[in-house]
């Protein structure tokens, strides 16, 4: 502890509490009394959250058979990954995203079966969109990150499974993906916080997350940075949150590099 | 001897890579108790033989029998029922040199995992007999460690149980030794040494001149994808016929 309190460091804290005691002190934090604008904070971090683990689930679902396909499918299997990939990873999330809602969203209503279908009350909605937008983008990115993670696994991990007379599917769930998914933990880490950063752009399309909810209250209340530094701090949090959760993910398997 | 049942029957196997012939019909049996030996130069097609024997290399002719079973073939030499494939290899405990065990599992999970996931052994049977077999190759201990944290003789020694784990029909050896540091191979040899003697049927392709002559009661000698010269390990190593073996075996040892 004492090694700890070098005088750069006190220094450093020093500076790092006055900014702190200046930000609470000297900046307008009234509009977090309000009840609500604290409802709106809590739904938009709830709605933030969801949107983040529903759409790297679903996402991580297709990536695998996607990265599969494209390292040892067939080619007419691999071809049509390889080139969902390229375009997801080729064109701005912002364009997809405006592209469902306003491009597919905007022809739903004009298709009777759909408007009385009883899906519509959801499908008029703006957050199915932004899954959908969010979830092809992490399968578009995770996909190829999977393709490399599957040829990465050493081919006589296979083989010894081969050899033991293990089927083919068993192969697949019991050794080749468990590994695979191992080899990309450090990698999904880091593109699960940029994911979170991709979040805001779903308040384009009127989803309230807590970066509508930001845009919201500076809206209200012409108070600008508060809302701001708040959202800086949330998404700092939830950042903290996540390498901590693959960190331990991480240890859950010790490897150790040959 | 020669009444006891055939484990092993391999008869005139070829098998290509493109044009190259890497085995140009070979034989061999092994009878339940036999241990066979396969020696040779590198080249010589004797880990492909191996392989052959459980499918891992497709040959392009010749039969194979496990345990009386004919391995049921198309025209090209190719399995034709994956489901006798898996069964077999189920039967037939497989060691390689490069250990192979999985990475991401402990070594109790790797031995177990076979048993519990495919043959749908109960857990605690498989654990039980796991343990067991730990204990027998010195690895007690070591049921909890990750294969990263262990010696390659370790890795090894805990590869054989893991295919003593399935209670093989016999045992297949692919250079179990060569991918070890010299101080660690003899403690792999007193495993293997050990299954030999409580009379289990292997088949080992080994650099181990010395060892094989210890422990086959038939040694095979490949040249080139042919069968150079076999017999009993005695006349084989004591009395070779062939210039080629008596060649191979002033170079090697």
């Amino acid at each position: 502890m004492r090694e700890f309190f070098v005088p750069r460091r006190i220094v450093m804290l020093v500076l790092g509490l006055a900014l702190v005691v200046w930000c609470v002190v000297a900046l307008r934090w009234d509009w977090l009394a309000n009840p609500k604008y604290q409802a709106l904070i809590l739904t938009g971090i709830w709605n933030t959250l969801w949107l983040l683990v529903v759409t790297m689930v679903v996402g991580m679902a297709l990536a695998i058979p996607l990265g599969f396909a494209q390292a040892v499918g067939p080619w007419y299997l691999a071809a049509p990954a390889r080139i969902f990939c390229g375009i997801i990873r080729g064109t701005p999330l912002l364009l997809q995203l405006w592209l469902l809602y306003y491009g597919i969203g905007s022809l739903f209503p004009s298709v009777p079966w759909i408007r009385d279908s009883a899906l519509w009350p959801i499908l008029r909605q703006a957050w199915p969109y932004a899954v959908v937008a969010l979830s092809l983008s992490v399968a578009g990115y995770e996909g190829e990150v999977m393709r490399g993670a599957f040829k990465g696994v050493p081919h006589g991990q296979l083989e010894a499974a081969k050899a033991m007379g293990m089927p083919r599917f068993t192969i697949f769930r019991r050794i080749w993906l468990p590994q695979a998914l191992h080899r990309v933990l450090p990698t999904l880490g880091g593109e699960t916080v940029l994911q979170m950063k991709a979040t805001p752009l779903v308040a384009t399309i009127t989803v309230v997350d807590i970066y509508a909810v930001s845009s919201r209250v500076r809206q209200d209340t012409f108070i600008v940075y508060e809302p701001l530094l708040l959202l800086a701090v949330v998404y700092m949090v939830i950042a903290g949150l996540i390498v901590l959760l693959f960190h331990w993910l991480e240890r859950r398997v010790p490897t150790r590099s040959a | 001897m020669a009444d006891r049942p055939v484990a092993i029957r391999v008869a005139a196997l070829r098998k290509s890579f493109g044009t190259h012939e890497v085995l140009k019909g070979v034989s061999l049996t092994a009878r339940e108790g036999d241990v066979v030996a396969i020696i040779g130069g590198s080249g010589s097609g004797k880990s492909t033989m191996l392989r052959c024997i459980n499918f891992l290399e497709t040959p392009s002719a010749g039969t194979i029998e496990i345990g009386g079973e004919a391995v049921a073939m198309r025209g090209d030499g190719s399995p034709s029922d994956r489901r006798q494939i898996e069964r077999l290899r189920q039967s037939l405990g497989m060691v390689f040199q490069s250990f192979n065990l999985w990475t991401h599992k402990t070594v109790l999970e790797n031995l177990i995992e076979v048993p519990v996931h495919v043959l749908k052994t109960p857990r605690s049977d498989a654990e039980a007999r796991a343990h067991k077999l730990l204990a027998r190759v010195g690895l007690a201990e070591k049921a909890g460690a990750y294969p990263a944290f262990m010696s390659g003789g370790q890795q090894q020694r805990a590869a054989i149980a893991r295919a003593l784990c399935m209670e093989p029909r016999a045992m297949l050896f692919d250079e179990p030794t060569s991918a070890l540091d010299p101080e660690l191979v003899g403690e792999v040899l007193a495993v293997i040494k050990a299954l030999a003697d409580e009379g289990r049927t292997m088949i080992l392709v080994t650099h181990e001149m010395k060892f094989a002559r210890e422990v086959a009661s038939h040694v095979i000698y490949l040249h080139n994808g042919v069968i150079e010269e076999e017999g009993p390990p005695e006349t084989l190593f004591g009395d070779p016929k062939s210039e080629r073996l008596k060649q191979f075996l002033k170079t090697v040892g």
